[in-house]
């Protein structure tokens, strides 16, 4: 009896494994649930509508592509079990995962079971531990720390600067990195200090800045809790200016901040939206009711790559795929790529970016 | 001096709220003996349904303060006792015959349940409201520091003493009190008396929901952003709160709310935020090793 279930369920799994050959399955990976939900929302957004352009000029190699969603919840341990059942399924190409806490620990699943995969987590930790079949399509803390923390200590010259995380991988990273380059330009942040995400309350911090006289808060984190912050400060009379990095991109931002949201500045790279080559697919998103904000863009530009590099290899297995993107060039709609030694995007580039009665633009 | 008066009244606003959320999980405690894990998330649920009317409510134009807030209060209760009854209903009475832990599991399948369902009907995305009461009190000035009292707060703190005034009523004096109080020492003769002891708990699982539902509004009001997972560490809170006072206690809840929101606005405002929740849990800790019972609880007799 057990003997059957065993031969049944190997009997479906080689069907199933049969079944996929057919078509090249491609993973995307990040919190489409839990509380950052939204930025699992955009990468969904931007990779499905790539999926089917690609698929609409007719797929990668000939092959129809197809794709494999997978929810961490920006929970490590999911994280983990989600790249275990991406490799299961035999997916060539991963796009993901978003938090950085979730990248590292899934991209050791993914390096092992040799499936290159291209991420947009900032954490330097995420490139910088030798795995190979790792490519960030977007710059890391400590570029995006410096660029913030040195336009902070040129504009703000004078007045008091906190420095605040929510103690995640990514939110602690990108605050010590702001803080040296803080330091590095001679200012010491007023207070050093972090929050716990996912609570309402931060009254307290708030009467705290307020006492201490401190009108400058640079923030690693995300940018729900900033929206809170933002509006209880505003309630409570403080006049905060915010730097936060490419979390901050979102407009869920302005909503539940209201006014408030012009005193935030950020970093993110130069806003695909505006790259001349993306114009026709910026519209397709726009004629789809999706504005193509945050990671929308970059989700796509992950696909484009996939389908470019596969194309250039002439192959999705492993070993070519990954020299062609070691070492090729791609045009993608957030601009040329190409990765260095350690597969860190060579050209990121980071811009300060503010908020201006919902739209967002680079400021000097 | 003039902060350590502000960082009094944000300790107290939160406390107030994480007492209404505590009230719940020590009266389901109280008479079934059971941990109801998706507490939070009707808080939750309350918080949403209250989103929902503000918004409706001002799409008709209603531009009345005091109507809408009532309107909007009276429709959370009466939506979100529904929603604990269900709960009851499905989740737990099934259950109640069971071992211990398997309420418990059910509850969490709930809580999980409920953060779900809420993200796929209303999307992921934070839900705001426009800013319904913004003025404020400025008590007074010290330095360049002005000490505000928000009309959030005073709401806040008038709401949730109102209702436990109402509430001791209800336990002490009504006839429904001394059922439910029957019905925590013992369920079997409560049933042979004559009572419906489903009704008693069914009832009880509605007044907490309906708590946690002016929880939800006033959350809404005060902080004016919701999203589906505000329950989760509210509702953690909560519930260590209701553990520090000694779970079971009414009164014992509120102020193991109130500690906990005043240990976190101090301790946030003169250590660290970064090790609130440290402080928090540590007090609790420390409860417990000398007063396992928390701090009003009544030390448990074995039933024989």
């Amino acid at each position: 009896m057990n003997r059957n279930v065993l031969l049944a369920s190997c009997l479906s799994l080689m069907t199933m494994a049969g079944a996929a050959h057919a078509e090249y399955l491609v993973g995307i990976a990040g919190p489409m649930t839990g509380q950052y939900a939204s930025a699992g929302d955009q990468i969904r957004e931007g990779a499905q509508q790539a999926v089917a352009d690609i698929n609409a000029k007719g797929g990668v190699l000939g092959q129809k592509i197809k794709l494999v969603i997978g929810d961490d919840a920006c929970d490590p341990k999911q994280a983990v079990s989600v790249a275990n059942t991406m490799v299961d399924k035999g997916i060539v190409f991963m796009h993901g995962h978003w938090c950085s806490s979730s990248t590292i620990p899934a991209s050791d699943v993914y390096n092992e079971a040799q499936i290159p995969m291209a991420t947009v987590s900032t954490n330097p930790k995420v490139t910088s531990r030798g795995l190979k079949n790792i490519f960030r399509i977007m710059g890391s803390d400590d570029q995006q720390g410096t660029v913030g923390g040195t336009y902070l200590a040129t504009h703000f010259k004078g007045k008091k600067i906190a420095v605040i995380d929510d103690k995640s991988a990514y939110g602690q990273g990108l605050a010590d990195e702001t803080a040296k380059a803080l330091k590095a330009h001679g200012v010491t942040p007023a207070l050093r200090d972090s929050i716990t995400a996912g609570e309402k309350d931060y009254s307290s911090l708030i009467s705290k800045l307020k006492a201490d006289g401190i009108s400058v808060m640079a923030y690693g984190g995300y940018h729900t809790e900033v929206a809170l912050i933002l509006r209880q400060a505003q309630q409570a009379g403080l006049k905060l200016t915010v730097m936060g990095g490419d979390t901050m991109t979102n407009s869920e931002l302005v909503t539940a901040a209201g006014p408030a949201s012009n005193n935030v500045l950020f970093t993110f790279a130069p806003d695909p939206r505006k790259n001349p080559e993306a114009a026709a697919v910026v519209k397709e998103f726009r004629d789809a009711k999706i504005e193509p904000e945050g990671y929308v863009m970059y989700a796509y530009a992950a696909m484009q790559l996939f389908a470019e590099a596969a194309k250039q290899a002439g192959s999705v297995k492993y070993a070519p795929l990954q020299h062609a993107l070691a070492t090729g060039d791609f045009n993608t709609v957030i601009g040329k790529l190409a990765f260095d030694a350690h597969g860190n995007d060579k050209s990121p580039g980071f811009v300060v970016y503010q908020w201006h009665n919902g739209k967002y633009d680079t400021v000097k | 001096m003039a902060q350590a008066i502000q960082q009094l009244i944000n300790g107290l606003t939160l406390g107030a709220v994480y007492g209404l959320i505590a009230i719940g999980y020590t009266m389901v405690y109280g008479i079934i003996g059971m941990i109801n894990f998706a507490h939070g998330d009707i808080y939750m649920v309350g918080a949403f349904i209250a989103v929902t009317s503000f918004t409706l409510l001002a799409a008709f134009g209603v531009s009345s303060v005091p109507f809408a807030l009532l309107a909007v209060l009276v429709v959370a209760i009466a939506f979100t006792s529904v929603y604990g009854w269900a709960v009851e209903r499905i989740a737990y009475r099934p259950l109640r015959a069971s071992n211990r832990l398997a309420p418990l599991i059910s509850a969490i399948g709930m809580s999980i349940f409920l953060e779900n369902m809420v993200q796929v009907t209303q999307g992921a995305r934070i839900k705001p409201i426009r800013p319904i009461l913004t003025g404020g009190i400025n008590l007074f000035t010290q330095g360049t520091f002005t000490v505000r009292l928000f009309e959030t707060q005073i709401l806040i703190i008038v709401t949730t003493v109102a209702l436990m005034a109402g509430f001791t009523w209800l336990i002490t004096r009504t006839s429904f009190g001394r059922q439910q109080r029957a019905c925590e020492q013992d369920q079997v003769v409560t049933k042979v008396l004559g009572y419906n002891v489903d009704r008693i708990i069914s009832v009880t699982f509605m007044i907490g929901a309906g708590l946690a539902a002016v929880a939800g509004v006033m959350v809404t009001v005060y902080y004016g952003v919701v999203d589906f997972f505000i329950g989760f560490v509210v509702g953690i809170k909560a519930f260590t709160a209701a553990v520090l006072g000694g779970i079971g206690s009414l009164p014992g809840a509120m102020l193991g709310g109130l500690i906990i929101g005043l240990v976190e606005s101090f301790w946030a405002a003169y250590l660290s935020a970064e090790y609130k929740d440290v402080a928090s849990f540590a007090i609790l800790i420390l409860v417990l090793m000398f007063r396992p019972t928390g701090l009003l609880g009544r030390p448990e007799v074995e039933k024989v």
